[in-house]
């Protein structure tokens, strides 16, 4: 000890040596797990058939965003045999490139909705979302009544599209110019269950051939 | 010359009041998110009272508005006494305060009016990310220009853990909250699905390792030893801790990731890596825990010890959890049910809290000028409080955690799942009543530290406190940094 202990010693009297040591060790293991990921999101492409969310859609999302509905619901399944036979085919990477931010969630005290859309009626979500517990009693989601009293405001779309095409997603000014009539008389809750039925159909490339559901086969992308 | 030169306790003594305030107003909004779990007629149709928009107010608000006001105000204590000299810059410390609590009522307020960027602990929007980050970085800037200033040679190992701690949150912070605005009230993030993804768990992560770990270690490593009234059990094993902790806690993010979208090789590089780091873990606890070797009687007379003794064996226990629950089968179970909510809470209502608790009755004494705190029969009081609710709290969410995985999974012999998901969520419902049950006792236990606290400051209010003079010890030979004169 006592030879190697002198470097150690002279890190713990100079505190500009102990604070560049503690910065070098606390940067390391970000920078080996977060910029390989980096390269390669930039690298991939977003799956053919799928566009970035469309003015209702989008619009929905950030009402999703907004809400904090991620906290008690997940938009990821697990590789896990159970999960797939719970809520479909488990989730793929390419799913979310159009995420910002990516609402995977960390708790189910509700189900998972990555694959939600299409599997009840416009109608049953509207209602499920203003009351939940005059269609399933046991529930314990709250009421969000207040998603059908306001408008979307067709501006304020645009300059988050123009935003998110800063960044990097590809939408085009037809899509900008278009956002004006998409939204035209929507509300909120127009615009979230626009955004719910669309997950796991309309982000999901239809054309390419379906994943193997078998948790041991699908491995990881 | 005389020595005129006095520690800086007035910033100390409102990091403590904020404390102590946040702690009861972080805590109440969690009861109130947990009762809605079972109750979920309790938001009133409210947008702003319901659980997706209060649970990040509570997280903000015992994280980093108890938390980090509890945290600062140790930070200025100890780097002071383990320097022997004032603090630097009293203004800008004095800033720190005020720019820490506008950044803290602004986050609590503005995320349940719905302006959040709704990435998980990581919640306020840009403008309030700003704020943040100008506090921290003056924050960073008044303990290193404290630390350029000692009178004594050594940098003391609770330092080492606040320097980390400074360094590594503010790291985090800007590089998690990295966006580009559409107007005051929303944001996109630079980055987007599985990146985002990586990054946020990245942060999400570090912020238990650097916030809430590595800079409550800082205040074990003070006020433990200054509470058993004896050294340090081992000052050599605190070396190797501190830089394995700081080392391996940044690469064990991705456990929060299992089984999904993100590459293989990451989640078995988490999932390697969290295991690994049990070692610092155990070792710092059991440094703290064997600091008490010799004084163990101070438990029956010395509340304070009770919550320092207790943070540490839930430390122990917490972080064994979390390694075991970032192995992937059995993260399998374990993720996205309750009994992350367990895991959490037994690390900061467990650890967290009352390290805080026991360092706040250590420290406010002395920083109060007094010769002990205002109640005995409080702080015991409080104790009874926060272990009930502490129990009951963690047990509910355990059986109710492992109930949801058990459920979530089961299979008939035919193949098809048993239960479906309103099954699990109606087997559990029950727990949600127990578990809201023990909040209310964690917060009865903070209330009556905030009633023992204001006794305890009735000179302090009175502006009757006489600064504490440094004493400034005798000048070793060839001192680098040269001895400082006191202060004029």
């Amino acid at each position: 000890m006592a030879s190697g202990y002198k470097y150690i010693e002279a890190i713990e009297k100079h505190a500009g040596l102990l604070g560049i040591c503690i910065a070098v060790m606390v940067s390391i293991g970000g920078l080996a797990e977060i910029t390989p990921l980096f390269m390669k999101a930039h690298s991939q492409e977003a799956p053919a058939g799928v566009k970035p969310y469309d003015a209702l859609r989008l619009a929905g999302r950030d009402i999703y965003v907004r809400e904090g509905c991620y906290l008690c619901h997940s938009q990821m399944i697990r590789a896990q045999r159970f999960e797939v036979q719970r809520y479909g085919e488990h989730s793929v990477a390419s799913e979310s490139v159009y995420d910002r931010p990516h609402q995977w969630g960390s708790k189910r005290t509700g189900p998972d909705l990555a694959r939600i859309g299409g599997k009840y009626s416009d109608d049953w979500q509207r209602m499920h979302l203003l009351a939940p517990r005059t269609l399933v009693p046991e529930s314990n989601m709250p009421n969000y009544p207040w998603l059908s009293g306001t408008a979307i405001d067709a501006g304020d779309i645009q300059a988050r599209m123009r935003v998110l095409r800063r960044l990097g997603d590809p939408y085009t000014d037809a899509d900008i110019a278009g956002v004006a009539d998409a939204v035209q008389g929507k509300t909120e809750l127009d615009a979230i269950v626009a955004y719910l039925q669309g997950l796991g159909t309309l982000n999901v490339d239809t054309s390419a051939p379906p994943v193997p559901a078998t948790p041991a086969a699908a491995g990881q992308p | 010359m005389p020595n005129t030169e006095t520690y800086n306790d007035d910033v100390v003594r409102l990091f403590l009041l904020a404390a102590a305030v946040w702690g009861i107003i972080g805590m109440s909004i969690g009861v109130y998110a947990g009762a809605e779990l079972a109750w979920p007629a309790l938001n009133f149709d409210v947008s702003w009272l319901t659980f997706s928009h209060l649970r990040p107010s509570h997280t903000f608000g015992v994280i980093f508005a108890f938390g980090g006001s509890a945290l600062m105000g140790t930070c200025y204590y100890v780097v002071q006494r383990t320097g022997h000299t004032r603090l630097a810059l009293g203004g800008l410390a004095k800033f720190t305060f005020w720019g820490w609590q506008l950044a803290c009522v602004l986050a609590m307020v503005t995320v349940p009016l719905g302006i959040t960027q709704s990435k998980e602990y990581a919640e306020p929007e840009w403008f309030v990310d700003i704020i943040i980050a100008v506090v921290w970085v003056s924050f960073g800037t008044v303990f290193f220009a404290t630390l350029a200033r000692r009178r004594i040679q050594h940098i003391y190992v609770a330092n080492w853990y606040y320097a980390a701690f400074i360094i590594a949150v503010g790291l985090l912070h800007i590089v998690n909250n990295l966006a580009l605005p559409v107007s005051l009230t929303k944001s996109y993030p630079i980055y987007s699905g599985v990146v985002d993804a990586m990054v946020q768990w990245w942060y999400g992560h570090n912020a238990v390792a650097f916030f809430l770990t590595a800079g409550f270690l800082g205040m074990m490593y003070y006020f433990v030893p200054r509470q058993a009234q004896q050294p340090l059990w081992s000052y050599r094993f605190s070396i190797v801790n501190f830089w394995a902790l700081i080392s391996v806690y940044m690469w064990a993010g991705a456990h929060h990731l299992m089984f999904t979208a993100l590459p293989d090789w990451v989640q078995s590089v988490g999932m390697a890596f969290s295991l690994v780091l049990l070692m610092p873990s155990w070792g710092s606890a059991a440094n703290g825990l064997m600091t008490f070797q010799g004084s163990w009687r101070k438990l029956k007379t010395d509340p304070a010890v009770k919550f320092m003794v207790i943070s540490l064996v839930f430390y122990a226990a917490s972080t064994f959890e979390g390694s075991m629950m970032a192995i992937k089968s059995v993260n399998s179970l374990s993720h996205y049910t309750d009994w992350t909510v367990a895991h959490v809470h037994s690390g900061s209502i467990g650890w967290v809290a009352m390290i805080t608790i026991g360092s706040l009755y250590a420290m406010a004494p002395r920083a109060l000028g007094q010769p002990a705190m205002y109640s005995h029969r409080g702080m015991e009081v409080h104790f009874w409080l926060h272990m009930t609710g502490l129990l009951l709290y963690v047990i509910s969410m355990w059986l109710a955690g492992v109930t949801e995985g058990m459920m979530w999974r089961a299979t008939g012999a035919d193949g098809s799942l048993t239960y479906s998901f309103l099954d699990s969520l109606i087997a559990i419902k029950p727990l949600y009543i127990v578990r809201a049950l023990g909040g209310v006792l964690v917060v009865s236990g903070m209330v009556v530290m905030a009633w023992n606290l204001w006794h305890t400051a009735a000179d302090a209010r009175a502006h009757l406190i006489k600064p504490i003079p440094v004493p400034i010890p005798e000048p070793v030979m060839h001192q680098t940094p040269a001895p400082l004169p006191a202060y004029p």
